[in-house]
């Protein structure tokens, strides 16, 4: 079974975010990077179903070079092979183009994602490389099974419930918790990671749809108004009455 | 040219969410001079159509084809491409769910139109730009995006919109057949499991949500965070280590791997504030935290605050809740 799995460089949870005195561009400085975490759970259910029944796990990132550490520690997780697309990713039209010009060139039986990146919280990458490639796009899924050499069995969340899906091959899923336990690299995966197959490639020509033209922050809260705990039913009166929530 | 909304039904009414992107649709509408039309799709009361009038929809299209009942990405978003192309749509309106998500992204590359989710803000069109916030970097920041297609796909926030209701104004029904083709069901669900949430409020709609932590010790005390759920008219939710110890189903999870919520009212109980769980909650109009430990990191998130222990609280909070008068 050839998959591929799509992973972004994003910055840490824990980092503050800063934008540029403008407020026109995200400032890097001092930022940590790490794969995209809803990627993780797409990686790890990849390398496991390769693990159970054979085949290849290609990881792919549309980025700059300095998303390489993190293409190379999923090579380290259990990836075969990486391809990078050198472009910097502008918007997800622009990134699913690139994910379907790459895989128009191969026949994976399945390319996994996460259902949104954690910094651009978009949840839209998927579902535009599956219209792409005209097949199925099954997201954002919890569970992903084979049934037999040609049909998988995922299980996706909508809100207030659950859907099985059995679906043939090839398709498209975006993974969420809990569809695999992400693993941390172990040094024999480091060491062999090194030698693994990393191909760049240039960016195939594709419109940018979404412009980003600004950022800003949330206003800063008021800070907390403590309550003493022995009159804790005084919370509901003030949520009443002040914060006119009740 | 018109604006057109998507609108997802849920025991044959129309959700919350939809209500809300419907008034979006038709604030939008006012802006550009048209007019807002819905499209629903599957099993909807025919009452409930007509009522998206009180939203500002004029007219309302519908395909009761029983096979929409439960949600299939690709027939989907064949009926709304049908009703775009009909009513020469040139703002799409969604919610920004799951389903919202799935079939907007579709519809972005067969229409050739580009897509916001998450949005936050009515368009600002000044100089024929088309101008929407949406909130990025987990509720950290927000970033405006100019939509330069001419088709202009929007995913509405939970939440972040309150639904117009003008009583009495009605929308007209008229039937829509998109003509699917079994190709279109491909990867229709075999089953649909609806897990009902205490209460019956769906977490991702609800105005109020109380949250538990690892703080209340076990599954055995989750009547504290219930019987407050119950008397507030809440939805229950539940911080990561509570959903991995099996306490509480998966679905209740908030945070960075689980449920994104952002409700009116968030009360968390015995829930420390990590990152990875505000990531979740952070953008709730009001946050409220039960911690006996006062230096828990959520307090600097929270707009109200007690230092206590649960279960000398939380039950004080019932009696309360339960003494309003609704
Ligand atoms: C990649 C990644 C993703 C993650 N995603 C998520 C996520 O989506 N959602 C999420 O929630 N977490 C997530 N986490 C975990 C997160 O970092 C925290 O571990 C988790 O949120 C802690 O849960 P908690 O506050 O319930 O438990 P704890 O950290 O154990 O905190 C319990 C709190 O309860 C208080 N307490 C104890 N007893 C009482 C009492 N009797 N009365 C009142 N207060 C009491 C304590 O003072 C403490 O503050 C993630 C972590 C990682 C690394």
């Amino acid at each position: 079974m050839k998959i591929l799995v799509c992973i972004s460089n994003v910055p840490d949870t824990t980092s503050k975010i800063n934008f540029s005195g403008d407020n026109k561009s995200f400032d890097k400085n001092g930022v940590q990077f790490v794969i995209n975490p809803w990627d993780e759970y797409a990686l790890t259910r990849a390398i496991e179903l390769k693990e159970a029944k054979g085949g290849n796990v290609t990881v792919l990132n549309v980025g700059e070079a300095d998303a390489e550490p993190n293409i190379r520690k999923a090579l380290a997780i259990g990836a075969d092979d990486a391809i990078r697309v050198n472009a910097n990713p502008k918007d997800a039209f622009f990134v699913a183009q690139q994910i379907a010009a790459i895989a128009k060139q191969n026949n994976y039986d399945m390319i996994l994602m996460g259902k949104e990146s954690i910094d651009y919280n978009g949840s839209q990458v998927h579902g535009m490389v599956g219209e792409m490639l005209g097949i199925p796009a099954i997201v954002p899924a919890f569970k992903l099974d084979m049934v037999d050499d040609s049909t998988a069995r995922l299980e996706r969340e909508i809100e207030g419930g659950k859907e099985v899906v059995e679906v043939k091959l090839p398709f498209v899923a975006s993974a969420q918790q809990p569809m695999s336990e992400p693993r941390i690299p172990n040094m024999r995966g480091i060491m062999t990671a090194r030698t693994k197959p990393l191909q760049v490639v240039e960016p195939v020509s594709a419109e940018v749809k979404a412009d980003y033209v600004g950022y800003s922050k949330p206003e800063k809260k008021g800070g907390v108004k403590m309550i003493d705990a022995e009159n804790a039913g005084e919370l509901i009166t003030l949520l009443r009455n002040e914060a006119k929530v009740l | 040219m018109s604006v057109l909304v998507f609108v997802e039904g849920f025991n044959g009414e129309i959700k919350k969410s939809s209500l809300e992107a419907a008034t979006y649709g038709y604030q939008v509408a006012q802006q550009l001079g048209t007019t807002a039309t819905a499209v629903a799709i599957g099993e909807v009361h025919e009452e409930a159509l007509a009522k998206l009038g009180e939203q500002g929809i004029s007219k309302v299209l519908y395909d009761a084809d029983s096979r929409l009942n439960q949600f299939v990405a690709d027939a989907y978003v064949k009926v709304i491409a049908k009703a775009a192309q009909q009513e020469n749509a040139k703002v799409l309106v969604f919610s920004n769910s799951n389903i919202g998500a799935a079939v907007g992204s579709k519809l972005a590359v067969r229409l050739n139109g580009s897509l916001a989710t998450n949005v936050t803000t009515l368009p600002k069109t000044d100089g024929g730009q088309f101008i929407v916030t949406r909130g990025v970097f987990s509720g950290k920041a927000f970033a405006d995006v100019n939509l330069t297609s001419d088709l202009k796909i929007i995913a509405v926030k939970k939440n972040a919109f309150e639904a117009n209701h003008n009583a009495g104004a009605t929308a007209t029904i008229e039937k829509l057949s998109a003509e699917l083709s079994d190709a279109d069901f491909a990867a229709a669900p075999k089953e649909t499991v609806m897990q009902d949430s205490s209460g019956g409020v769906l977490l991702p709609e609800a105005e109020i949500v109380v949250s538990g932590g690892r703080g209340l010790k076990g599954p055995e005390n989750w009547h504290l965070v219930e019987d407050l759920a119950k008397a507030l008219g809440a939805a229950t939710a539940c911080s990561k280590p509570v959903s991995d110890l099996d306490w509480r189903p998966h679905h209740e999870h908030v945070g960075q791997t689980g449920i994104t919520v952002s409700p009116n009212l968030y009360i968390a109980i015995g829930i420390s504030g990590a990152i990875q769980h505000l990531a979740g909650v952070n953008s709730s109009k009001v946050i409220v935290v039960i911690n006996k430990d006062p230096e828990a990191p959520f307090f600097k998130a929270a707009d109200y605050g007690i230092v206590g222990d649960a279960f000398d609280v939380v039950p004080k909070l019932i009696e309360a809740a339960k003494a309003l008068d609704k």
